[in-house]
């Protein structure tokens, strides 16, 4: 030892290395402490925007009592919270498969908004005219191809020419946007270009039970259905193949164009459903924030859960549980609306952070504990 | 004055946003990252701005330390942000695109509340008419020309010097192409990789700032400036990567986003309610059109550099 000491190699007190084997109660204990610590740091930030906290210390235990507050004190309030955890669920199966085989697809955004619109063209066209359930199956239909077509295009140029996908799906949206609402001009003659909300075209509720019970119970099918698919199916497992190594895909015969197309068609339709279930089951009507960001938010929740479909029931659980969290603080404390946005803002980059040490692992030199000790 | 220059002047004023936003996003993209925080990052820089000169404005500072502080503001909160997404992405090597995402979120969060306590009259009304030095007196499209548009050419054209001229410029891009290369010569990767994120950071922040305080100069400025950050990476694409192409670029841009509104006060042209819509489509639209040509001429100069997106571990095979 004393013979490598007086060589003059410069060996830093610690290294990285990748773990090979992740422990799962080791990980999810990480995680949690990073969600604690997040909720901590977003206190201390609250402290300092909130003037009421800032006068009355005491108030704090307000503050995160308002986490379970926005979430959990009416039934209400729970089942708004379900529907919610729902769609952005619905959404953050959609971007999945395309992200299992690393294709960037940020414009789930723009796909969903394209179903709405889908959704609400037929309800505007034919509404009325023809017979109510013929409507709503139209309005699935239309949804799923607005959607799909929505986000076929980024494909076919990715799987002809390896165009840039994140940022052709980035763009898409905004064109979505547009296209929204050029047709809400076209609707609505008064010029306000708000289109109010459309007698046919809902999706009924169940007969029993709360108005968003259906809803959720499409998303839990549609959980089990994708997690079947991704893991049990050939085309799931050539998606796989495909994120790991395009190259190992070819030489294993995959056709790999093909399998990019056929993977974002899918995404497409998710998206088109969820779209559906804004469209028919909540709003009967288009804006541009129909779906409000939650495309984003969907490939947070996504990444989150490690792309795994049943993981995601946790991850879209905890995002709007922060989210109606957090607007209830803003509502409690009287405190701009834009509040929620910096809270989840800041307990997402603690959960992003922490995943680096999950992953990676600090290796310390060996002799440092010899040095230290001299 | 002719309506078509002015008509030019105001779309290379209103450019400037776009071309201050993507000059910082090319700087980070050039280190191998895709910065998607860009448009948190330009909020959080005009808040940051607009905070400091809400602080200085009672003590009636001497012109040009109100603008060098106004700046100092937006830079400093801008390069902390920043500085948030490069700890992620360098050191913890975060996914870029979720870490991104999260910034914006955040960074247009905390725009929003902050700007809720800020008084217009305090931030706004003094100081606006010193930024728009030297033409602060016009009434036509040259009042729109204000200080840190001049200072925004600037830096679009030393960005460019500085990436394609010098060595520096030349490591940093050796560094977004092949990090493990760039290593192996004894590159610091992680030095390279955050001083160019920080630094466009910075600059993309001080377009947040300008287009509130001297652009739109108005109180409700900062709802829409989500959108042109988003519009600032669509034209990264559009430049090809080129700092000084953004200055044709945003004025392009410029065009094609104010003419739904510009055009209808020029003779012999109707614009109809229902083309409007339309018209705000044409950037993105041919921001993607440029992106489709230049992945199928598949030029190497004019594609996104190789390692975009992807996280260095210099022990990984």
């Amino acid at each position: 030892m004393s013979e490598q000491k007086k060589t003059s190699v410069h060996e830093p007190l610690f290294h990285l290395a990748k773990r090979t084997n992740v422990n799962p109660l080791r990980a999810t204990l990480i995680r949690i402490a990073a969600i604690v610590l997040g909720l901590v740091v977003c206190g201390l930030v609250a402290f300092l925007l909130i003037e009421k906290l800032n006068q009355n210390p005491g108030k704090i235990g307000d503050f995160y009592n308002c986490f379970i507050k926005g979430s959990f004190s009416t039934e209400r309030k729970l089942w708004k919270f379900l529907k919610n955890m729902a769609v952005l669920q619905c959404i953050s199966l959609a971007v999945t498969p395309a992200f299992r085989m690393r294709f960037w697809n940020i414009g789930a955004e723009g796909q969903t908004l394209m179903g709405v619109l889908g959704a609400i063209t037929m309800a505007f066209y034919f509404g009325g005219k023809v017979p109510e359930w013929q409507l709503l199956i139209m309005m699935f239909i239309a949804a799923l191809i607005y959607g799909a077509v929505w986000a076929v295009i980024p494909a076919l140029f990715k799987a002809k020419w390896n165009t840039n996908e994140t940022l052709f799906t980035l763009m898409m949206n905004y064109v979505a946007t547009y296209v929204v609402s050029y047709f809400l001009v076209i609707w609505v003659p008064s010029g306000s270009s708000t289109l109010g909300k459309l007698k046919y075209g809902k999706l009924p509720p169940l007969p029993f039970g709360n108005q968003y019970l259906l809803i959720i119970l499409i998303v839990l099918v549609l959980t089990v259905l994708l997690y079947v698919y991704l893991k049990y199916t050939q085309q799931g497992y050539e998606i796989s193949v495909v994120g790991e190594s395009v190259r190992t895909a070819q030489y294993s015969g995959i056709n790999v164009q093909k399998v990019i197309i056929r993977t974002m068609v899918v995404s497409g339709l998710l998206c088109g459903v969820a779209g559906y279930l804004i469209g028919s089951g909540l709003d009967q009507s288009v804006t541009t924030e129909s779906v409000g960001g939650q495309g984003f938010t969907a490939i947070i929740v996504s990444w989150l859960a490690n792309f795994n479909p049943i993981m995601m029931i946790v991850t879209s659980g905890l995002i709007s549980f922060l989210n109606s969290g957090a607007a209830q603080i803003s509502q409690d404390f009287n405190v701009s609306g834009a509040l929620p946005d910096v809270i989840v803002g800041i307990i997402l980059f603690f959960i992003i952070g922490c995943e680096f040490f999950i992953n990676y692992k600090f290796v310390f030199r060996k002799s440092a504990g010899k040095e230290a000790a001299k | 004055m002719n309506v078509w220059l002015n008509f030019l002047i105001e779309s290379l004023a209103f450019g400037a946003v776009f071309m201050y936003g993507s000059t910082g996003e090319i700087l980070t993209e050039k280190a191998g990252h895709l910065n998607l925080g860009i448009p948190g990052i330009m909020c959080m820089g005009g808040a940051g701005g607009c905070l400091v000169l809400n602080l200085i404005g009672p003590l009636n500072l001497p012109p040009f330390l109100v603008i060098i502080l106004g700046m100092a503001g937006a830079l400093a909160m801008s390069m902390l942000m920043g500085l948030i997404y490069s700890f992620l992405t360098v050191t913890l090597r975060a996914n870029q695109n979720v870490t991104g995402l999260a910034l914006t979120t955040f960074g247009v969060g905390l725009m929003k509340v902050i700007f809720s306590k800020l008084d217009p009259t305090v931030y706004l009304v003094g100081p606006k008419k010193i930024f728009r030095w030297p033409f602060a007196g016009r009434t036509d499209a040259l009042q729109y020309l204000g200080v840190l548009f001049f200072v925004g050419v600037a830096i679009a054209i030393i960005a460019s010097w500085v990436l394609f001229r010098t060595k520096v410029g030349l490591r940093l891009r050796a560094v977004g192409e092949n990090p493990g290369t760039a290593d192996a010569v004894g590159i610091n990767v992680t030095k390279y990789k955050y001083l160019a994120t920080c630094i466009g950071s910075g600059i993309s922040g001080l377009g947040g700032f300008y287009c509130i305080i001297d652009y739109m100069a108005s109180q409700e400025a900062y709802l829409s400036l989500e959108a042109f950050g988003w519009l600032s990476i669509a034209l990264v694409i559009f430049a090809l990567w080129r700092p000084h192409m953004t200055i044709i670029g945003s004025t392009v841009f410029g065009f094609l986003f104010s003419c739904s509104s510009y055009i209808a006060n020029i003779e012999g042209i109707t614009v109809t309610m229902a083309a409007k819509p339309l018209l705000k489509m044409l950037p993105y639209l041919v921001t993607i059109l440029v992106l489709i040509v230049t992945s199928i001429r598949n030029k190497r100069e004019n594609q996104p550099p190789a390692s975009l997106g992807l996280a260095y571990f210099r022990e990984e095979r």
